[in-house]
């Protein structure tokens, strides 16, 4: 699955980062890099970009580069919790 | 005296120029919640300790190898310039990533001091770190400030002092993962057992060194006999590592490894006391201002709102130093005996100045809004939600933080473009930062809009012309891309900081030091600008008409009717025969088809130095105009007798977008790497202020 493909509310894991050499190093300087656990905090009209929330850190993101990226759902116990 | 010189290196937005702001006490430091602030080295000396320290603020990095240009300025700094001390700004609320760099910074083998800032966020986030570990981890001393309280700024400074006075920094404890440990260690009882030296470099961390692939240190060593029998070595260490690493990509290896120290790093030494809770004040507040649907009404409905307060709230004093310049001239008048003199006192340099000062107000106002943009870390956010809107049009949502900028001041700017890394979304957003009406055609326009609209309406129509320039300039933009910088853009990843309120002294600050310049502006260069433009409209004299028309008045006689007239066509003549006056009527014919007459002619050509100069231009041509014997009567009142609402809004347009001030241009041509840039702005923005200008006259005569 893709990170553009999730929706605001999201958690989920990274998987690959895929091979753009820059966008790999700058989300390594967030401290980001395959495993890191991600959420998604906002989308823009017309899914534009994406924020999303990682290691504390909060970073806005182009659905361009989002695609690039895969990643793994995870089901959010606490959340769920909070539904119910 | 000893002279101690401190770098101060870190991520963006830690705190680095705030941090030497507190340190040296002065603010003279650009300081804002957003990345890439700072986009310049700059230096700040100051006294402590019987040293003088000479700061170093470089602009932020997220790591070494980082690629935009400013960046790259503070990797050459770092790399390449004599310093005696780095100081490693970090945030210590977001430890883990910002020692990356710090893991980077380590290798340089400088002497180096870490100041772990934000302590007074630290304390309201719950969370608690031992200086002491990481001390023994990194071996440099850790010192915790924080630069917005002042806290433990002194005992930073005395760690600066210490480190300066010691011979060479501690060992570092920093542990690798299990693979790699193994062959560090295997390598270096190799080195140490051949008795290899290198420079001070001890023989693990030669080993490590080989093992990241250093190509430095490749370079120093391969000519070296040892490499026989170091090679083979070397090819089965990294096989080894590759295998656990499961990847043959060195870059990627390293970013493993040095994640996973920092985040070893940080679960050794933070603690946090209190429970997390699920969602953050600024998650919170991202949850309204990045709302999908309400997010860019907000933002709008604050600039609207911003613009509607420039214009109500700064008309309020404006009649006061109106009133007050007024005041202040005729009293001056009545002081000078001799005639030229005192015109070049009142209708020159009161005149000039003081339609220039009577704008501080608004223009305040708007530094405020400005500031704050800057300072809470809106910023960013808006830049998140006008990307998609203006990737379309060529442009990288990053080009939002120079385009705002320009609102106050094109010059920092053209500069603030540097955080774009691609070329060309540079090089379109230097071209279209003009189009952001700066802080000082704000005069112009609150002159014209206060003249030819109702209050209710100006400040709507304020917001209008800023936004139909904004508008403009996308349109532009888009044109840029598509016919002269062809090609791919940019990613967009971006950090979003905290929300931060900023603090009232932070905020005075900032708007005192923009204001103060716009005031040193008026006192110095358009003051200047003044006299010149005074004297080449007063000079040179015309003794020939001067006697025709005292011969008519003495003929007049008795006839006040007719002898006023009379003076007033005399003064009429002077000025359009004076040098200004010639100027204006040569080029009058270009501008001819506008609707603007010589004067709004002369006032465009003289704004080429500095746009405040239009309204001295008009301030001082229309105070040498003045009829006699009526006293001092507003240039608002000239402006609506001899001006018709149609070469108004055309002189409104045309102003909106011609070239920017020499100073502006001058920066602009560095920035976009030379003086043919330049020649095309020109053409550019004049051809496009003439047609459209014109278009508006025709359309509104
Ligand atoms: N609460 C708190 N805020 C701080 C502290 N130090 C800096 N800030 C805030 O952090 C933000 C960034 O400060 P700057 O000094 O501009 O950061 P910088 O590291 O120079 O940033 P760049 O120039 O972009 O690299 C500003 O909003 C400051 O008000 C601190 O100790 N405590
Ligand atoms: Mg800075």
């Amino acid at each position: 699955m893709k990170l553009s493909e999730l929706n605001k509310g999201d958690h989920a894991i990274i998987t690959n980062i895929g091979n753009d050499e820059a966008l790999k190093g700058r989300l390594f300087s967030f401290g980001i890099t395959k495993g890191a656990a991600i959420s998604i905090e906002a989308c823009s009209l017309g899914r534009q970009t994406v924020e999303i929330l990682a290691d504390d850190t909060l970073i806005g993101l182009r659905m361009s580069e989002a695609q690039k990226i895969e990643v793994e759902m995870q089901i959010d116990e606490k959340m769920l919790e909070e539904k119910k | 005296m000893d002279t101690i010189k401190v770098v101060l290196a870190g991520q963006p937005n830690v705190g680095k120029s705030m941090l030497i702001n507190t340190m040296s006490g002065s603010n003279s430091l650009k300081v804002g919640n957003f990345s890439g602030v700072t986009v310049e080295k700059t230096e700040v000396s100051f006294h402590h300790d019987s040293h003088t320290l000479e700061m170093v603020d470089l602009p932020g990095t997220y790591s070494i190898g980082g690629f935009t240009q400013e960046e790259k300025v503070a990797h050459n700094y770092l790399l390449n310039e004599e310093y005696d001390v780095i100081v490693n700004v970090l945030d210590s609320t977001h430890l883990q990533r910002n020692l990356l760099l710090t893991l980077e910074l380590l290798k340089l083998n400088k002497k180096m001091v870490l100041a772990l800032n934000m302590a007074d966020e630290l304390k309201k986030e719950g969370l608690e770190i031992d200086v002491k570990q990481i001390e023994a981890i990194v071996g440099v001393p850790v010192v915790l400030v924080s630069a917005n309280s002042g806290e433990g700024v002194e005992e930073l400074l005395h760690a600066i002092h210490e480190s300066f006075d010691s011979k060479r920094r501690r060992s570092s404890n920093i542990v690798y993962s299990e693979v790699f440990e193994e062959e560090i260690f295997e390598l270096s009882s190799f080195l140490e057992a051949k008795g290899f030296k290198l420079r001070d470099l001890s023989s693990r961390e030669i080993a490590l060194r080989i093992l990241l692939e250093d190509k430095h240190l490749y370079e120093e060593i391969h000519t070296h006999p040892i490499m026989i029998e170091l090679q083979p070595r070397i090819v089965a260490a990294l096989e080894h590592i590759y295998t656990h690493h499961e990847t043959k990509n060195m870059v990627d290896i390293k970013a493993n490894e040095y994640i996973a120290i920092a985040r070893g790093i940080r679960m050794e030494t933070v603690k946090s006391k209190k429970k997390k809770e699920l969602k953050n004040r600024t998650q919170k507040i991202d949850a309204i201002l990045l709302n999908k649907f309400i997010g860019i009404p907000i933002f709008l409905f604050m600039m609207w709102g911003l613009f509607q307060l420039t214009f109500e709230i700064g008309s309020i004093p404006m009649e006061w130093i109106d009133a007050a310049i007024g005041a202040y001239g005729d009293w001056i008048g009545s002081l000078i005996p001799h005639d030229a003199t005192r015109s070049l006192v009142v209708d020159g340099i009161i005149a000039g100045v003081g339609a220039v000062l009577l704008f501080l107000p608004n223009i305040i106002i708007l530094y405020i809004g400005i500031t704050l943009l800057e300072t809470t870390g809106y910023m960013s956010r808006v830049a998140f939600l006008l990307d998609g809107f203006f990737h379309k049009f060529g442009l990288h949502g990053k080009s939002f933080i120079p385009l705002v900028t320009g609102f106050g001041c094109s010059v920092p700017a053209y500069m603030s473009t540097r955080t774009l890394k691609s070329e060309k979304d540079r090089l379109i957003t230097l071209f279209i930062i003009g189009f952001m009406s700066c802080g000082a055609k704000m005069p112009v326009y609150v002159l014209f809009v206060g003249v030819f609209f109702s209050p209710q309406e100006a400040g709507n129509i304020l917001f209008l012309i800023y936004i139909a320039g904004a508008f403009l300039g996308l349109i532009m933009a888009k044109a840029l891309r598509l016919f002269v910088f062809k090609g791919e853009a940019e990613p967009f990843v971006m950090e979003m900081p905290k929300y931060r309120m900023p603090s009232f002294s932070l905020v005075w600050h900032t708007v005192y030091n923009k204001a103060r310049s716009y005031l040193k502006k008026a006192g110095t260069f358009i003051l200047a600008a003044s006299m010149l433009i005074w004297f080449a409209s007063t000079y040179p004299q015309q003794p020939l008409f001067e006697s025709e028309f005292s011969a008519k008045i003495e003929a007049a006689g008795d006839n006040a009717v007719l002898v006023k007239s009379l003076e007033n066509e005399l003064k009429l003549k002077k000025l359009e025969n004076s040098y200004l006056g010639q100027i204006g009527k040569a080029t009058e014919p270009i501008f001819e088809p506008l609707g603007f007459d010589w004067r709004m002619t002369v006032a465009l050509e003289t704004g080429l130095a500095a746009k405040e100069v239009v309204v001295s231009t008009l301030g001082v041509l229309y105070a040498i105009g003045d009829e006699v014997d009526e006293g001092t009567v507003s240039l608002q009142e000239q402006l609506r007798a001899n001006i018709s609402f149609a070469s108004a809004m055309a002189f409104i347009v045309f102003v909106m977008i011609y070239l920017p001030c020499l100073a502006a241009s001058m920066v602009f041509a560095k920035e976009a790497g030379g003086y043919k840039y330049l020649a095309y702005l020109f053409v550019f923005t004049t051809l496009t202020a003439w047609i459209l200008s014109f278009i508006t006259y025709r359309v509104l005569v």
